[in-house]
């Protein structure tokens, strides 16, 4: 399986993605899913300069993720896929996308949602969908980086 | 005479307010940088922020990474926003030159600060 990351952080590409978890993983490409930046040329211009030129960033809406998810995982090149909500990846889920495990990455205060660690706030329906994924055989658990403790999505509950 | 514009520094935890703490202690110059974190919010509250802290007026941003949430957030808003310029890569010599030189007209101060903070990188020996 080539995709060996698939994350859930609001802030999309930054440090700890591409450097906190990019180089402990060898990543040599980004699958950034998010409708709005997938139609913003000077967003992704600006996603792409946090990049080493090495690692390939493709910005993908869901329809287009669904579609060349199984390419990906295909590939002998080393990826994360990233979204910056809990919803885009239970549509992935719904669509067929075979997501193993889902690391809750980082979901900042809105209104609605409930602090479940400090850098995860989840609105119940959030983590109904949550766990429909995890009944469904995705294995979902908490982690800001690869140095710290998982936590397991009951946990969280 | 330009408008003086204000300093915003935003970075990853306490380093803008530990920044703009090194540059009042070497200026004596008080005042004159407004930190921001990103800890604890997403882009929008970022960008939120950064909003408040910039004001009306004209505002340099100055990010900590060429990337990432203080970037995007500052980028963004400097889109909608004229008087707001973004200059990434922020270090101490940068903003040191930046509380001197805030009468010039933005642009002009955007490429003295780019410079100085160019300049300070060297490799002694």
């Amino acid at each position: 399986m080539s995709l060996l990351l698939f994350r859930v952080d609001d802030r999309l590409i930054h440090g700890q993605v591409v450097i906190g978890w990019g180089r402990p993983l060898g990543i040599d490409f980004i699958v950034l899913v998010d409708d709005a930046v997938r139609e913003s040329s000077w967003e992704q211009d600006i996603y792409r300069m946090g990049v080493p030129p090495e690692i390939e960033v493709i910005f993908a809406n869901r329809e287009e993720a669904a579609r060349d998810f199984a390419q990906w995982s295909g590939s002998s090149r080393r990826g994360i896929l990233l979204s910056g909500s809990v919803d885009t990846m239970a549509a992935l889920s719904e669509a067929g996308v075979a997501i193993p495990r889902l690391n809750l990455g980082g979901v900042h205060h809105n209104p609605g949602r409930v602090e479940r660690l400090p850098y995860l706030y989840l609105t119940d329906e959030e983590l109904r969908l949550l766990e429909k994924m995890e009944r469904s055989g995705v294995e979902v658990t908490a982690q800001d980086l690869p140095t710290a403790t998982p936590m397991a999505l009951k946990a969280l509950v | 005479m330009s408008e003086t514009v204000r300093g915003v520094v935003a970075c990853h935890g306490r380093l803008a307010e530990a920044l703009i703490d090194a540059v009042e202690r070497i200026s004596g110059i008080k005042g004159a940088l407004v930190p921001v974190t990103n800890s604890e919010c997403d882009k929008g509250l970022i960008e939120q922020r950064i909003a408040t802290a910039a004001g009306a007026g004209p505002a340099m941003v100055f990010t900590d990474l060429p990337s990432g949430s203080c970037l995007i957030a500052a980028a963004t808003l400097a889109r909608r926003q004229n008087a707001i310029v973004v200059v990434t890569g922020v270090n101490l010599a940068m903003l040191i030159d930046f509380v001197f030189h805030r009468e010039l007209p933005l642009a002009e101060v955007a490429a003295h600060v780019a410079a100085s903070g160019h300049k300070a990188i060297q490799v002694p020996g």
